[in-house]
């Protein structure tokens, strides 16, 4: 039987704290679509989307209105387009995300994510022509999303890739210049990416995912937050079981949409992601989660320690509420969608070092940062390769989305809109590595590959 | 299917009997009431059964209007968000 205080605290923390579900992601596979004539490719991508994904937005709002919890956004990923498409006779592969990018208004949904590559170790015909395709597909495209795996603990690090997607993202964002680069707020690079990650810009259906899998990324830094401030000033001990005790309840919740989501669409259910993750809008931050266990501003010294608590709680919280955990599974740090961390920027605690370091600790990496459009695509590549590296060696995914705004500078504001927020621009170092990049060739996978 | 019926808002005459009124009119039957002063705010939480598990839509949309007359926030929601987080098994 349920307590009048159960069912008060549920709606307290979906109507005040923000509890929502944030995605709902139908995984596709395109590999049943391969063609060797490029447009027979891109007509069969687009049918398969739009059959399978076709009652996924109306069968997300009929979810949200009949348990009464915000499902906020509706996504497809599919098979990388590197792999699908490389039999086919396109030069380049901006058509295929046009289909793409039309199959996903066609169903509704808010993004499509897989316009991706998987070069960890070395390139295929296919790789090179999707990485050169990804700033003109961006900045053609609305909704298409784009990832490329770079590194990963078992691989090493692709340093030719690494300086490769240096000049991609600032030719995309010169090709979105007049939209402060936007294009690359849908491009993520990875050390470690995962095949079931339900977040974008990096979601995309790895080639070991069935046919069609719905999975769910939960979110209420809001509910954690509140939860908190009953606990203000006790030991950790208290400060990490209650966060564990709240990740229990949210990642309830996000199982019994991803159930329910996959039992009416028929399909098979993946995983449920259990990162925190946060909006620009005012009471659903994880920087202010930190600050409430006593940082005075997102970034100040204890920063890291506070979110590796947080993390760490969240996962063992959220583990035994779902029969399936996977995809990324941290808290996130975006910086332009959460407004503690716009704020911490703005007053000076926060710095693109410190996010380094955050990212030791934490899902998942250098996310929504926008830094001075003069940045050399040397440096934007050493960034990649800083946080490569730490996902390497630590066995976690890491990601880098930067945002070179041409024309602006640092302490500029900078607007994308909707969840992908606004924010300030960074500091970067002034000195460069252009030698170091230029080296190319591979990291050797570290010791820690060898497990067998 | 288990409904759960929640009214948040200022106290006044009547609300019981409206809301009530609307559940029956959708074939809705109140198998239990609560109701509590929660940080000076009305809060009644009622635990229904509705026969045809189609009609929740029909009987959210007459809440909500029944709620905007009243000057209260009505919900309506299947009952399993509410078990799944508080029950464990």
């Amino acid at each position: 039987m349920l307590s009048i205080e159960n069912i008060i605290e549920t709606n307290q923390m979906i109507r005040d704290n923000k509890l929502d579900v944030r995605t709902i992601t139908m995984g596709i596979s395109l590999l049943g679509c391969t063609a060797s004539d490029g447009k027979t490719l891109c007509t069969r991508i687009y049918d398969h989307i739009t059959k399978e994904a076709e009652n996924l937005v109306a069968t997300g709002e009929a979810i949200a209105q009949e348990y009464g919890v915000p499902i906020i956004n509706k996504r497809v990923s599919v098979t990388p387009i590197s792999l699908v498409a490389a039999g086919s006779d396109l030069k380049s592969y901006v058509p295929v995300a046009e289909a793409l990018d039309k199959a996903a208004k066609a169903v509704g949904v808010n993004f499509i994510g897989g316009f991706s590559a998987l070069v960890s170790k070395g390139y295929t015909e296919g790789d090179r022509r999707l990485i050169a395709s990804i700033p003109e597909a961006l900045a053609t495209t609305d909704l298409v999303c784009s990832s490329v795996g770079i590194g990963s603990t078992k691989a090493g690090i692709n340093m030719d890739a690494v300086a490769e997607m240096g000049q991609i993202v600032k030719q995309t964002a010169e090709l979105t210049a007049d939209r402060d680069a936007f294009g690359c707020a849908k491009l993520v690079i990875f050390c470690n990416p995962v095949e079931d990650n339900p977040f974008m810009a990096g979601a995309f259906h790895g080639v070991t995912e069935g046919n069609t899998t719905i999975s769910v990324g939960v979110s209420g830094p809001g509910v954690v937050k509140h939860a908190l401030e009953a606990v203000r000033g006790r030991p950790f001990d208290e400060v990490a079981e209650t966060i564990k005790r709240t990740a229990f309840k949210i990642t309830r919740v996000g199982q019994l949409v991803a159930q329910e989501a996959s039992r009416r669409l028929g399909k098979q259910f993946g995983i449920i992601d259990l990162s925190l993750a946060p909006t620009p809008a005012v009471g659903d931050s994880v920087a202010h989660v930190l600050e409430e266990m006593g940082i005075t501003s997102c970034g100040a010294h204890g920063t890291t320690a506070a979110l590796a608590l947080l993390n760490d709680a969240v996962k063992k919280g959220g583990l035994m509420a779902s029969s399936h955990v996977g995809g990324l599974s941290g808290a996130f740090i975006p910086v332009s969608e959460d407004k503690g961390m716009i704020d911490a920027v703005s007053v000076g605690s926060l710095s693109l070092d410190k996010l380094e370091a955050m990212t030791c600790v934490c899902s998942v990496g250098l996310d929504m940062i926008a830094v001075p459009g003069d940045t050399s695509a040397a440096t934007i590549s050493a960034i990649i390769a800083d946080e490569a590296a730490i996902g390497m060696i630590n066995n976690k995914t890491t990601a880098v989305r930067l945002i070179p705004v041409p024309g602006k500078t640092v302490g500029e504001m900078v607007e994308f809109g909707g969840l992908l927020g606004y924010c300030p621009i960074i500091e970067v170092s002034p000195f460069g590595a252009e030698e170091f990049i230029q080296r190319g060739g591979r990291i050797p996978a570290p010791i820690r590959s060898l497990t067998n | 299917m288990k409904v759960v019926v929640t009214v948040v808002g200022v106290d006044r005459v009547g609300i019981i009997a409206r809301v009530a009124t609307v559940l029956a009119e959708n074939n809705v039957n109140i198998v239990s009431i609560n109701q509590t002063i929660l940080d000076g705010m009305f809060n009644m939480i009622m635990m229904c059964e509705a026969a045809d598990p189609t009609a929740l839509q029909k009987v959210q949309e007459a809440l909500t209007v029944e709620g905007e007359q009243l000057g209260v926030q009505i919900m309506a929601q299947h009952a399993d968000i509410f078990l799944s987080m508080h029950r464990v098994g």
